[in-house]
């Protein structure tokens, strides 16, 4: 509508024309709210019920070391390969900072906190979800479109307990795993860029080390690690399995859950630490 | 499962998914044991949906849906999953594994439900379900995509004939096949019911003249209702205005060389 015409409408019709905006604006909020929390909600089922399945007979050990090899094995390169430059990266700007206030002894214990509590779990949690995440998505996505999922379903197979549960236990098992393949290789790439770049001396910067780290900072990592695989494998199957129309839906359900499982990563982490931190404090733990 | 002339028995069932619309509109349907019932109809007719409700997929708005005697509306999720063992289905497009070979395909639904049964047993059981279905045995071994429709059919209905079903469901068996594979199909399901004695065959199709060449009895439905079932002659002889129209798109027209249409 154009200057004029708005300046020409009479001021009932103005004040209607305003209530008509107003309320088509809330009542979008409204809808965006109630079809968020009802997504949540289906996610939420789809992903208890898929643990549940996992813990009733058949068990599906064979699918689960399957899936297992899939998302860890085929992981571990780039996992380890993304995890030495960012160790040697941080440690590089680490250094540099510290540098000026003459505090290079404390490179190590910054970057090995830095990683095992924080970049370790979410770098791994986001490539691999890239990675694996997307497959599942993508695997789950073209067996809807072919009805191999109504195929399972016609012969009395569940397809949640046979496609979905396996992906999402393996998954979890593996992601601690990663985690720690991530932060070793971190703290090996720092190690090697203080002592043979920095001239830092070996003993002192492992002495350093081990004097500022705890094994809870470990444990915290790795149980992010799992936390986040939950989450982007549920988010990923749940994505694949309710897939509909052809190869597009399977491209879009591909993306969807890849991007929600990486936002969604970086949004848990915070609260996760925040929650962590509490739990340290309730515990007299916190450092 | 009990003794009853039917395999399946639909009375009065309705669906409808949103409250308002009626995609099922009040369904009275007798299917037979041991013949071959062609379920016909426009697209949009509520065939897949009927299909679903028989296969226990979907549960109706109100109605009753018996199989071999036993109403299958109140049964719970495993007595269900109990169920399907005793059909076999076909897919449109096969449904087929995509990373297991045609043995692995077959293999398949008795891997999950005949857990005690020797491995090299299983195997047997999957390769003479092949070849009943008229696979080659040099292409038992073949994933689906290097198959061609024809074989992927074949892979199809060996799969669905390895739990040894008492009702073979057949889903658009023949669409988007040239003729000479719809009337290989065709004679496949024949076969393949002549084979397996007392067993039954739904077969659900838009394509008249193929239901015509397999069926014993054919049900044809239409927005929701079943609008005739009986013998093919019934339905060539019948008098309704929507049937005498679908025969003559779909049967005469087939059957009678171009320019006497």
């Amino acid at each position: 509508m154009t200057r004029q015409e708005w300046q020409a409408l009479s001021y009932g019709e103005k004040r209607e024309r305003f209530n008509e905006a107003f309320n088509q604006f809330f009542r979008s909020i409204g809808l965006g709210i109630v079809g968020f929390v009802t997504a949540t909600g289906e996610l939420v089922q789809f992903g208890v019920r898929s643990i549940k399945l996992a813990l009733r007979v058949p068990y599906r050990w064979e699918e689960i070391f399957l899936h297992m090899e899939f998302v860890g094995n085929k992981s571990i390169v780039i996992i380890a390969l993304s995890s030495l430059f960012t160790g040697l990266a941080l440690s590089t700007q680490i250094y540099m900072g510290f540098k000026i206030v003459n505090m290079t002894s404390m490179v190590g214990p910054t970057v090995g906190l830095g990683v095992l509590r924080e970049l370790g779990p979410v770098l791994t949690g986001l490539i691999v979800s890239a990675r694996a995440g997307g497959a599942m998505a993508a695997r789950l996505g073209t067996m809807r479109v072919t009805e191999q999922i109504d195929a399972l379903e016609v012969m009395g197979v569940d397809p949640i307990q046979y496609l979905v549960s396996p992906r999402i236990i393996a998954t979890v098992l593996v992601m601690p795993l990663l985690t720690a393949v991530f932060d070793f290789v971190a703290m090996l790439g720092c190690y090697v860029i203080c002592v043979y770049l920095f001239d830092i001396d070996s003993a002192s910067m492992i002495e350093r080390t081990t004097e500022w780290l705890e094994p809870y900072h470990l444990w915290e990592g790795l149980f992010k690690g799992a936390l986040f695989g939950l989450f982007f494998a549920v988010i990923c199957t749940y994505r694949g399995y309710n897939t509909k129309g052809g190869a597009e839906g399977v491209g879009n359900s591909t993306n969807q859950g890849v991007v929600t499982s990486m936002v969604m990563i970086i949004v848990l982490d915070f609260f996760v630490t925040n929650l962590i931190n509490v739990f340290y404090q309730l515990t007299a733990r916190f450092t | 499962m009990s003794e009853t002339q039917y395999a399946i028995e639909l009375k009065d069932v309705k669906k409808s998914f949103d409250g308002k619309e009626f995609v099922l509109n009040g369904i009275d349907l007798q299917i037979p044991k041991g013949k071959i019932t062609v379920i016909i109809g426009y697209s949009g007719t509520g065939k897949s949906v009927l299909l679903k409700h028989i296969l226990g997929l979907l549960q109706p708005t109100t109605g009753s849906i018996k199989v071999s005697g036993k109403e299958i509306t109140e049964m719970s999720e495993d007595e269900l999953t109990g169920l399907r063992q005793h059909y076999g289905m076909l897919f449109q497009y096969a449904a087929l594994f995509d990373d297991m070979n045609a043995i692995g395909n077959v293999m398949f639904p008795l891997k999950e439900h005949r857990r005690k049964m020797p491995k090299a047993e299983m195997l047997q059981v999957a390769k003479d379900r092949l070849r009943d279905a008229g696979m080659d045995p040099k292409h038992f071994n073949k994933l689906p995509a290097e198959m061609s429709g024809g074989m992927r059919k074949r892979v199809g209905l060996a799969r669905a004939l390895a739990l040894d079903p008492e009702i073979l469901i057949y889903d658009e068996p023949t669409t988007g096949l040239d003729p000479v594979l719809t009337e290989m199909v065709d004679n496949l399901i024949v076969s393949t019911h002549n084979l397996r004695k007392g067993s039954t065959s739904i077969v659900v199709s838009h394509d008249l003249y193929a239901a015509f060449r397999i069926a014993d009895h054919v049900a044809m439905l239409d927005s929701g209702r079943v609008l005739l079932h009986g013998t093919p002659e019934d339905f060539l002889n019948s008098e309704i205005d929507l049937v005498k129209r679908f025969v003559a798109k779909g049967v005469r027209k087939e059957l009678q060389p171009k320019g006497n249409e």
